[in-house]
């Protein structure tokens, strides 16, 4: 019992040492602490899936309420003045360690398997732009937008997004474009096989369809 | 469309547009100044009424501005940057409203929130740089330890280290009227704005 005490503890203590570390700078705040409880969120949805109720099932239909959630849960901290009430005052910060992982993360990791296809491209597509627009007012603003963090932070901030939103672009774009190494060397084959004498005809659709 | 759709849609449509209306004190603000500044606005609260020594080394307190309005911005001498701006503002705050009538029951205040450096003489050698004379543009630091924290607080200023030996803070000037009250944080704007706001809140 004293050893569950003393380990609780210490994890508080990792916790709250966690928590300082990452927002004392904007960057860490925004690129790494806000989408690692999110992940959290994503992670917990593969325990939820198998509990399930059937009624959520059905009425999270292709996922949009899923995504709706998600979409304004993430967008709240995404406003500086968010950012800056979670660094002054526990309380909100808090709701920022709940409602990521339970109203970002996991109503994702739920509706994302119920999307269709083209809905998850469309949030792909939606989402990477918007990364590298919000990065670029940061560097536009001649203000501070938080007072907790200083102009060069932001600037930090604003280039950090920007580069997230490229490189995110670009993995978007390979993997919309041209597929992952192994699937491409699946469809490499194909075509090969067609040009074959006698080998089934390749086409577009076809693997489309795949 | 499945059953239970539409319902649950809603909920999350209105609980999202709520969060978002609660962070942004219903769509106005984005940033916590912004908040600021509307609170102050809605529900003027009396300015803290701690000790503070001018550069003349006199002491004073917000209750002897009564009847006067008093524009207060927050310094620290040492500052390379911001604080400059702020006393060229208020320097030429004080030009742009020459002599009318409204202008006379102005007072200026710059509080520095670095007392440990600023003494009575770092004090005066800023006063001096702007041309500021007390009583109507005081230079002033707070006395004693709690006097700065719950000037800083009421007012909301966030002083944050630059990491360079300086300070950051939120750039503003702040309006407390004849009855003690801060009641308006404007932009360090162009003085001649500034000066028409100031002589708007001093009218009779």
């Amino acid at each position: 019992m004293k050893r569950r005490a003393l380990i609780a503890f210490g994890v508080w203590v990792a916790l709250w040492l966690a928590r300082v570390l990452l927002e004392r700078d904007m960057t860490l705040h925004m690129i790494v602490q806000l989408p690692l409880l999110a992940g959290i969120g994503l992670v917990f949805a593969t325990i939820l899936r198998s509990w399930e109720p059937r009624w959520l099932i059905e009425a999270d239909w292709l996922g949009i309420p899923g995504l709706v959630l998600a979409a304004f849960a993430s967008s709240l901290w995404m406003l500086p003045i968010m950012l800056d009430d979670a660094v002054a005052n526990p309380v909100i910060d808090f709701m920022k360690f709940l409602s990521l992982p339970l109203l970002v993360g996991a109503p994702l990791g739920l509706s994302w398997r119920r999307m269709p296809p083209l809905g998850r491209a469309f949030v792909w597509a939606n989402f990477i732009p918007k990364i590298g627009a919000i990065g670029g007012l940061y560097l536009a603003a001649p203000e501070r937008l938080c007072a907790y963090y200083r102009l060069d932070q932001q600037a930090i901030a604003g280039w950090t997004l920007i580069i997230v939103a490229i490189v995110l672009g670009l993995l978007g774009f390979i993997a919309a474009f041209i597929g992952w190494p192994d699937q491409s060397r699946e469809e490499f084959a194909a075509v090969e096989r067609q040009n074959e004498p006698g080998g089934a005809p390749y086409c577009a659709a076809a693997a489309l369809r795949r | 469309m499945s059953r239970g759709f539409l319902p649950l849609l809603a909920a999350t449509l209105l609980l999202g547009v709520g969060a978002v209306a609660w962070g942004t004190e219903g769509f106005r603000v984005v940033t916590s100044e912004g908040a600021r500044r509307l609170a102050v606005e809605r529900t003027p609260a009396p300015a803290p009424d701690v000790a503070l020594v001018d550069q003349d080394g006199n002491s004073f307190s917000f209750s002897g501005y009564r009847g006067r309005t008093v524009l207060v911005d927050f310094v620290y001498t040492r500052c390379p940057t911001l604080c400059g701006v702020l006393g060229d503002d208020f320097h030429g705050l004080l030009a742009a409203m020459g002599e009318k009538e409204s202008a006379r029951r102005i007072d200026l205040l710059s509080i520095s929130f670095d007392p440990d450096n600023d003494d009575r003489e770092a004090l005066k050698h800023y006063g001096d740089r702007y041309g500021a004379t007390a009583p109507r543009w005081r230079i002033a630091a707070p006395v004693g330890s709690g006097a700065l924290a719950a000037l800083l607080k009421a007012f909301g200023v966030v002083v944050i280290p630059d990491g360079m030996g300086g300070f950051v803070h939120n750039s503003a000037v702040y309006v407390v009227d004849a009855r003690g009250r801060l009641a308006l944080v404007l932009d360090p704007d162009t003085p001649p704005q500034l000066a028409a706001a100031a002589l708007r809140m001093a009218a009779p």
